[in-house]
């Protein structure tokens, strides 16, 4: 039977779907790009903080830091150097070239890393949990998952509605050519929107890497999963991408729970389902 | 698709009192040139396996299938702005249909080729309304999800061998259409035989996805296509069914990807759902080739498919260092040469084989010899 637990398992899981999903949800709402490159690039953070910990030996939370300024300074590159060019009204070149980033990432970090399994160490943190009435526990790590989500959403809708930053995104997305006669920067609005998601993207790597093994083939598949999350909880809207992963993620428990092997094809049977009842998400935003 | 006006024959009013006519082309001198060419190229890989070793025909039947699938996937996407990540599904289900058809029913596998395509059509019918849902760049990882659930759920079937796949045995192909008489003609042995025979519909079926393509783009139908694509609300506004046209290329190409599906597995003769739906195979290799090549042209993938023949021959004993580089020559070209090899080649010298550029150009009555 599908009891307490399997839905709390769900919705903890969903923390992490959703902090795969704010990346691409950031950049899909300031610059209507789709990266799809997004998984293997959660791949190529949770690889450099497994690195960065065994080779120097920091603790996971030093490397966490450092990691985010790499990514964020990554993001920041790789919208100036690269997805910069290929922005236009044609949709095609920046599809391709992040399709293209994603088979390098992907196979590089095959070449570099090998095709075995790894996964982040945290210590006690990894098996400790939180004993609730009723013989129920929560593990500490995936509760941390989803706080941090939550955490993460509230920050980003600080910054969205409370900051000058927020201001200049919100003024980008709108109308780009009447924020540029407003004097905000397009290049380097767009420039930080790609850094910041890569840093979230950080964040989301750790969560995920302490709680199961991964390998660098599974890039796309967290792409798919992030992507599910957003559309299931409407464009353009972050409290509902959390919500979006949630669902996907109670979908994935519940699936498993009653054939382990269904577990990924009931998430993706949820989102082929909500596209078909509710084509716009469950939180679609107020804007056109 | 862009209409271009042929500049030295634009001069209103040089010769008087003959109303003038204007005349929209495609074809070139040089084009008709290049298709004759094409039909002596054609005849002579028809007969080709009469003198070449059985590496080179299953290297060619690589080549016909990337080719037929480069062609497909440049049509949906480029000309028809439906930039599908997902067409493995297609290649995946044509493949198990073929296996279902062959080894559950005992279908000649020959004809069961179309039936597969006829099978992942369906399944595109179906999907089409969904996936539609999504626009533009969000269209591109939808059809990607639709491609993985598709997997999983082909795994599922257990008289498919599962998530390990199948084999079809040497007696369910024995008794193909036609393998005898190859035998007779060529003195093969049955395995031969039966490369010869699956390279000739490979080469069937490219040259009829490409024939098709050309004729398709080169039409009404092409040019409203281009349109939807461009400008919906303006296509709408002339009375280009913008829906309508876009989910009938999309079924469409469904059936011969279903087709070139069958055929590569059929060679194969083994099936697992993680290579039947491989992204990197059918979806990644597929849309370097027109990149290099060169969107939105029918040169490009041709070019495209001897370039990704030559560097899968010199450096696919590297494995991943051959999909790193493969997928930095894309992203360079789609930086820099945006257009593709061909579509330099096209800019530069203005050359092209197969135009599918509409010339507008002014002739005067009764004055045929003009252009």
């Amino acid at each position: 039977m599908i009891g307490l637990d399997t839905v709390i398992e769900g919705v903890l899981l969903g923390g992490v779907y959703a902090l795969f999903a704010l990346g691409l949800s950031l950049i899909f709402g300031i610059m209507r790009l789709v990266n799809l490159a997004h998984g293997d690039l959660i791949l190529l953070a949770a690889y450099l903080v497994l690195s960065v910990t065994t080779v120097l030996g920091i603790p996971l939370i030093v490397a966490t830091l450092l990691v985010v300024v790499v990514m964020f300074v990554a993001g920041f590159a790789l919208q100036r150097l690269v997805l910069e060019r290929v922005l236009g009204d044609d949709i095609l070149p920046p599809l391709l070239v992040t399709f293209g980033l994603s088979i390098v990432i992907q196979n590089g970090l095959l070449l570099v890393y090998g095709a075995d399994s790894r996964r982040l160490q945290a210590g006690a943190f990894e098996s400790a949990s939180v004993t609730l009435g009723g013989g129920l526990s929560i593990g500490l790590a995936p509760l941390t998952a989803l706080l941090t989500a939550i955490v993460a959403v509230a920050l980003l809708q600080l910054i969205f509605y409370r900051t000058s930053l927020g201001r200049a995104f919100r003024a980008t997305s709108d109308n780009p050519q009447i924020a540029q006669l407003m004097g905000i920067n397009e290049r380097s609005v767009y420039a930080i929107a790609v850094g910041i998601s890569l840093a979230v993207s950080v964040i989301a790597a750790i969560t995920f890497g302490i709680r199961a093994n991964f390998d660098p083939s599974i890039g796309p598949a967290r792409l798919l999963y992030a992507f599910e999350a957003v559309i299931i909880g409407g464009l353009g809207s972050l409290w509902g991408t959390l919500v979006g992963g949630i669902v996907l993620g109670l979908a994935q428990t519940i699936g498993a729970r009653i054939n382990p092997e269904w577990q990924i094809l009931s998430g993706h049977l949820a989102f082929l389902a909500v596209l078909m009842v509710r084509p716009r998400g469950l939180f679609p935003s107020r804007r056109p | 698709m862009s209409v271009t006006v042929a500049r030295d024959k634009v001069e209103i009013g040089c010769d008087k009192g003959v109303a003038p006519r204007w005349q929209v082309r495609v074809g070139t001198p040089l084009s008709r040139t290049a298709a004759i060419a094409a039909v002596a190229v054609v005849v002579a890989l028809v007969l080709l396996p009469a003198v070449a070793s059985r590496n080179l025909i299953q290297d060619l039947i690589f080549v016909f299938t990337m080719l037929a699938l480069a062609q497909l996937w440049n049509v949906l996407a480029g000309w028809g702005g439906l930039v599908s990540v997902g067409q493995q599904a297609f290649v995946g289900l044509g493949a198990y249909a073929l296996f279902a058809g062959v080894v559950t029913l005992g279908i000649d596998p020959v004809f069961a080729i179309p039936l597969a395509g006829l099978f992942a059509a369906l399944v595109a019918a179906v999907l089409g309304p969904l996936l539609f849902r999504l626009e533009g760049p969000y269209f591109a990882i939808g059809s990607w999800v639709a491609a993985e659930a598709l997997r999983l759920i082909c795994a599922q079937f257990k008289t498919l061998g599962g998530g390990t796949g199948m084999s079809i045995s040497p007696s369910d192909l024995s008794q193909m259409m036609g393998l005898k008489s190859a035998q007779a003609l060529f003195g093969l042995r049955p395995a031969a035989a039966r490369d010869v025979l699956i390279y000739w519909i490979a080469l069937l079926l490219a040259v009829a996805v490409t024939l098709g393509i050309t004729a398709f783009v080169r039409s009404r139908m092409g040019l409203a296509l281009a349109a939807s694509r461009d400008n919906a609300a303006a296509a709408r506004s002339v009375g280009v069914r913008t829906g309508r046209i876009r989910y009938l290329l999309w079924i469409v190409v469904a059936f011969a990807t279903g087709m070139v599906g069958a055929v590569v597995y059929l060679q194969k003769a083994r099936i697992s759902p993680d290579a039947a739906f491989s992204v990197t195979d059918w979806t990644a290799y597929v849309i370097f080739i027109v990149v290099i090549g060169g969107v939105r042209t029918i040169e490009g993938p041709m070019i495209g498919v001897l370039t990704l023949w030559g560097l899968i021959t010199y450096l696919a004993q590297y494995g991943s260092l051959y999909l790193v580089v493969l997928g930095t020559i894309a992203i360079l070209i789609m930086l820099f040469m945006p257009k593709g090899v061909w579509g330099e080649i096209e800019r530069r010298w203005g050359i092209r084989l197969f135009p599918t550029q509409r010339v507008l150009s002014r002739t005067s009555r009764g004055n045929e010899s003009a252009k």
